[in-house]
């Protein structure tokens, strides 16, 4: 029989989860769904603002959500190289498909194995104040290790958000994403304007990774598993949706939760990926027409 | 050449080769390590077919080819299980392994082609790295394969053919790369390779010209599956101990990208180029230096010739030519005009 | 110089002058018998990154100290040793490849195991293969299928290694059974080969207790969030919990455990990790209440001959290498893991592999942690383990643990130092 109490909290957990989950989609919404670059490289840079997170609280007792706020502009850089590389080799060739994937791909594998040559294959993880105790509210627990990086992460998507709807760049990046050849008609670079989105999408991965080592420890390999979880949440929520890109987030992160509560933990891998899989082959329509 | 002539003359080169290095060398650790160069030309060439003729890239080749390793390792304890209902059936021999390893990863290739190959390349590539996780989950989780403790295989005492078990295998490696290269030159110069090519070049225009591209677009990745599957399926013997984190390994779906992308993709020689210089690399890396660093060059590889030399070596060294034809040509043209 | 004889007389003195200088020389060194020649090698693959790295590095370093006993003791059959070793990662793939290299390429003259079921389990192929007699390194029950008579297993678990290792534990539960009203069990086991087997003599272990199964499921070992297991366990409400663990699984358990308040009369089972100095001194008070087993103490007991010599030496090494500190828990077993080879070895006076084999099989060994005899499957032909108990643990120092503080036997009689302290939930956290 189903106990209610595991239930609520398997919910609750998922929700928390769906909420680290948005932090990590957040960027690949920007580059996949609004500039159309397949950056499947993004667990890579996830894992890297995990490990910067990691040494430098190593070293100096600073909060490692602070240490991933302090390296937010050193992400956006990367990531902004990583763009100028990208364009040079391959948008301004107008090679994008395979070429592009293989970039991002030799990328992914390259960080993954220089990890494990400068890391090791241990685990590794950080401490801090909330990293161990639980709020308890009734009959529900509220680890404090995932309540504060959900609230965190929702408050730098609502950022964004604002962001990209107010400000000039934001809204040149939104153009950008529908017409490249309007915004150019408006005198705006369409490469630089997308040059810093890209520099964005990588930007918050420095958070995201913080976020990660909170919530579990990290060892090289674990940024597979979240390639699909990535690209399934980007494409259930539509593409460039933010709203619905964190509803997905929260969906995925409960149907995992669920599962590794009732079914175990050995499953919840192919939760995400069995979503993308069902939602690529029964939504094509949506999709095909880019 | 003809295909029936080219049939002959690769079943002749992989026999002089085979019967070669098997007189020459007594040492086991070069079959051990020319197994693994062979795989991966059969791997390469596989890729190959549905990524450089088709241009379709497929980030799943490790799902290929553990089914491929795990129907192996089904159907050696299928006698054992057997005995157990009283039904008493001998050994299964590898070649018979060989194929079965294929069909059941070919027809996992005509499933997930048809989930996804209606959609944009991006999404089809994305979706081979998510049936990756999918099929190493269900593995992970079926207990009689050994989940994820692993299962052992213990060789056979006595190898076919003579020699050891391990010259055994890389026998039939070689068959397996003599087969895969075949199939590719015989699709390069069929009508079906001129169907893929057109795939590759302008999908759209082909679909519009009456090309049946998601029947094609089936076959390259059933046949691509399949051929991968086959490669996966002597594995159990070769390591004698089978787990899913290394039979799903993402070192497989890197080198089976980065040894097509760096020969060259365009025609048959250049996976076998990518393999045997590339595997080469790493199985001296490996006995030398460390594994971990030798599949850091092979990323870096990747990246340099993906974003420097896109056509591979092949490329390089055919626009090398077209160069040095040029150039002829223009000397040709001056004395003409002189 | 020109016109004088060469005598020989001359030359003959001039030579024995130089032989007794010579011999001057050398007596004070003649005494040490410094080993020379071809160095014997021995051959292992070990896990020193990984889950298991806590103790395999700890375990080489045991094993590292016996070579350089050795060779100040003249070697083995007069030749220097040389260990020559590689790092598996815990990672069992890379095993076969590993000792298939060793035999074939750099053709060692001996192999012993890594430590750890996980990673000695895959090489046993490789090594039937090639005929080679192999000494185990706390593997758990790796001979069950293989029944390979040259195998021999440095883990005190006897003849019943499944059941063995969990039977203290169980006998704590049954001692308790009325007074607490012990009814259920959960199991959580890692999908592990060690573990696995392990959670096979548990459950026959459970039978024989009486108890109900109430929740028994296996985790993948790179699981990274404990929490949904311990909820789903939290809701069969358990009287006892019982895990199958690796050192990662542990620790992630026990903070998990902590962060949801784990509410249960006894626990937990046949944790591996506790046992290690890093991870007592991470987890320090937490550990309170949890009962595991363990194989060796400092207790006066268990003080076999050189064992606390040996124990100093590793101590002074360790200090600077970042391995465990103490060394309690593996160190030792390696380094008596190596004896017996060398014994077996020097006893047969041969390298041949069947010979050693023989040895081994008819002769006790005095070893550092005591008395080794083998029986069937290569075990030790009766079982020596402990069921421990972490009580009054106060900080998260190296001394809160040395001298085997915080960790109390509480089964067998023999070396029993304390009583359980019980319910689990009783003890503040």
């Amino acid at each position: 029989m189903v106990s209610v109490d595991l239930l609520i909290n398997a919910i609750v957990a998922g929700i928390l989860l769906g909420g680290f989950y948005a932090a990590v989609t957040v960027g690949i919404t920007i580059s996949f769904g609004m500039l159309d670059i397949a950056n499947i490289a993004q667990p890579a840079f996830i894992l890297l603002g995990s490990y910067a997170s990691y040494i430098i609280t190593y070293y100096v007792h600073v909060d490692p959500i602070l240490v991933g706020v302090l390296m937010l502009p050193v992400f956006y850089v990367i990531g902004m190289a990583v763009y100028r590389l990208y364009y040079y080799s391959f948008e301004l060739r107008g090679e994008q498909s395979i070429q592009g994937l293989a970039f991002f791909f030799g990328l992914l594998f390259v960080a993954e194995v220089s990890l494990v040559l400068i890391f090791g294959v241990d685990y590794r993880f950080v401490e801090a104040p909330y990293i161990g105790p639980s709020l308890h509210a009734g009959i529900v627990d509220l680890p404090l290790r995932m309540l504060i990086p959900c609230l965190v992460s929702l408050i730098m998507i609502a950022l964004l958000q604002l962001y990209l709807s107010r400000s000039f760049i934001g809204r040149a990046i939104l153009a950008v994403s529908q017409d490249g050849l309007a915004l150019q008609l408006m005198a705006a670079s369409p490469t630089r304007i997308k040059q810093i989105a890209f520099g964005i999408s990588v930007a918050t991965c420095s958070l995201a990774g913080t976020f990660l080592i909170i919530i579990q420890p990290i060892e090289p390999s674990i940024g597979r598993d979240y390639i699909g979880r990535i690209f399934a949440i980007c494409v259930l929520g539509g593409m460039t949706s933010f709203p619905g890109m964190v509803a997905a987030a929260l969906l995925i992160g409960i149907v995992e939760s669920i599962t590794a509560t009732f079914y175990g933990p050995s499953w919840a891998p192919a939760v995400a990926f069995g979503f993308l899989l069902i939602t690529l082959a029964v939504r094509p329509a949506g999709l095909a027409g880019r | 050449m003809r295909i029936g002539a080219f049939w002959i003359a690769a079943a002749l080169v992989g026999l002089v080769i085979v019967v070669a290095t098997r007189l020459a060398f007594s040492n086991e650790y070069f079959f051990f390590a020319a197994y693994v160069v062979l795989q991966y030309i059969v791997l390469s060439t596989a890729w190959n077919i549905l990524g450089g003729y088709t241009g379709y890239i497929n980030f799943g080749t490790g799902a290929f080819f553990a089914i491929g390793a795990y129907t192996s390792a089904v159907l050696h304890k299928m006698p054992a299980l057997l005995k157990t209902f009283d039904v008493m059936i001998p050994p299964i021999p590898l070649p018979v392994m060989i194929l079965v390893g294929g069909v059941i990863a070919g027809v996992l290739g005509l499933g997930t082609g048809y989930l996804t190959l209606r959609l944009r390349g991006v999404f089809f590539a994305i979706a081979t790295l998510a049936m990756t996780v999918v099929v190493q989950t269900l593995i992970v989780n079926w207990d009689y394969v050994g989940g994820s403790r692993g299962i052992y295989i213990i060789r056979p005492a006595q190898a076919p053919l003579g020699g050891s078990y391990i010259q055994y295998l890389y026998t039939l490696m070689m068959v397996l790369s003599v087969v895969s290269v075949g199939i590719a030159r015989w699709i390069e110069r069929s009508r079906l390779g001129l169907g893929f090519a057109a795939i590759r070049d302008d999908e759209l225009a082909a679909e519009a010209g009456g090309v049946p591209t998601l029947r094609l677009k089936l076959i390259a990745t059933t046949l691509s599956g399949a051929l991968m599957g086959m490669a996966g399926a002597p594995l159990p013997y070769y390591v004698t101990y089978l787990d899913p984190a290394s039979s799903f390994n993402l070192a497989y779906a890197v080198n089976s990208v980065a040894m097509p992308v760096i020969g060259g993709m365009t025609s048959w020689i250049g996976p076998i180029i990518g393999a045997v210089l590339l595997g080469t690399i790493q199985q001296l890396a490996t006995v030398t230096i460390s594994s971990a660093l030798n599949l850091l060059i092979v990323g870096i590889l990747l990246i340099l010739f993906v974003i420097i030399a896109p056509n591979g070596i092949m490329g390089l060294i055919s626009a090398r030519q077209r160069r040095r034809a040029a150039i002829i040509e223009a000397a040709v043209q001056q004395r003409q005009a002189a | 110089m020109i016109g004088q004889k060469p005598s020989i007389e001359r030359g003959f003195r001039r030579l024995s002058l130089m032989v007794v200088l010579w011999l001057l020389l050398v007596a004070p060194f003649a005494s040490a018998q410094t080993p020379n020649g071809e160095p014997i090698t021995i051959g292992f693959s070990m896990p020193l990154t990984g889950g298991l790295a806590v103790n395999g590095t700890s375990g080489l370093l045991g094993m590292q100290i016996w070579a350089e006993d050795q060779n100040q003791k003249g070697g083995l059959l007069g030749r220097p040793v040389k260990l020559v070793y590689y790092d598996d990662q815990t990672n069992p793939a890379l095993v076969p490849g590993i000792y298939t290299k060793l035999i074939e390429v750099d053709k060692v003259d001996l192999v012993v195991s890594a430590y750890g079921t996980n990673v000695t389990a895959p090489a046993l192929p490789v090594i039937i293969q090639h005929n080679k007699t192999f000494m185990g390194l706390f593997a758990m029950d790796v001979n069950e299928e293989f029944r390979y008579p040259k195998y021999f297993s440095m883990l005190p678990v006897g003849p019943d290694p499944r059941a063995a290792i969990s039977e203290g534990f169980f006998e704590i539960v049954k001692a308790n059974k009325d007074k607490l009203g012990l009814k259920t069990i959960a199991l959580g086991v890692d999908d592990g080969e060690a573990t696995r087997n392990t959670a096979d003599g548990a459950r026959a272990n459970i039978k024989k207790a009486g108890l109900q199964i109430v929740y028994d499921k296996t985790y993948p070992p790179t699981t990274t969030d404990y929490s949904p297991i311990i909820r789903a366990i939290q809701a069969t409400n358990p009287d006892v919990v019982f895990f199958a663990s690796y050192p990662p699984d542990s620790v992630g358990l026990i903070r998990a455990m902590h962060e949801i308040g784990l509410n249960t009369k006894i626990c937990c089972g046949t944790m591996t990790g506790p046992q290690s100095t890093s991870i007592k001194t991470s987890l320090g008070p937490m550990l309170n209440g949890i009962i595991t087993f363990d194989f060796w103490l400092p207790a006066p007991a268990l003080r076999f001959p050189g064992v606390m010599e040996f124990l100093d030496r590793y101590q002074k090494q360790a200090a600077g290498k970042g391995v465990d500190p103490l060394g309690y828990y593996l160190a030792p077993w390696a380094y008596a893991d190596l004896q017996v080879l060398g014994q077996a070895v020097e006893g047969a006076k041969s390298l041949d592999q069947d010979k050693i084999a023989d040895y081994i099989r008819n002769h006790t060994f005095k070893t550092v942690i005591g008395d080794v005899e083998f029986g069937e499957k290569g075990e030790w032909r009766k079982a020596r383990l402990m069921t421990v108990q972490f009580q009054n643990i106060a900080g998260t120092s190296v001394d809160d643990f040395r001298d085997g503080k915080g960790e109390i036997v509480i089964w067998p009689e023999q070396y029993k130092a304390g009583d359980p302290i019980l319910p689990y939930s009783s003890i503040k956290h």
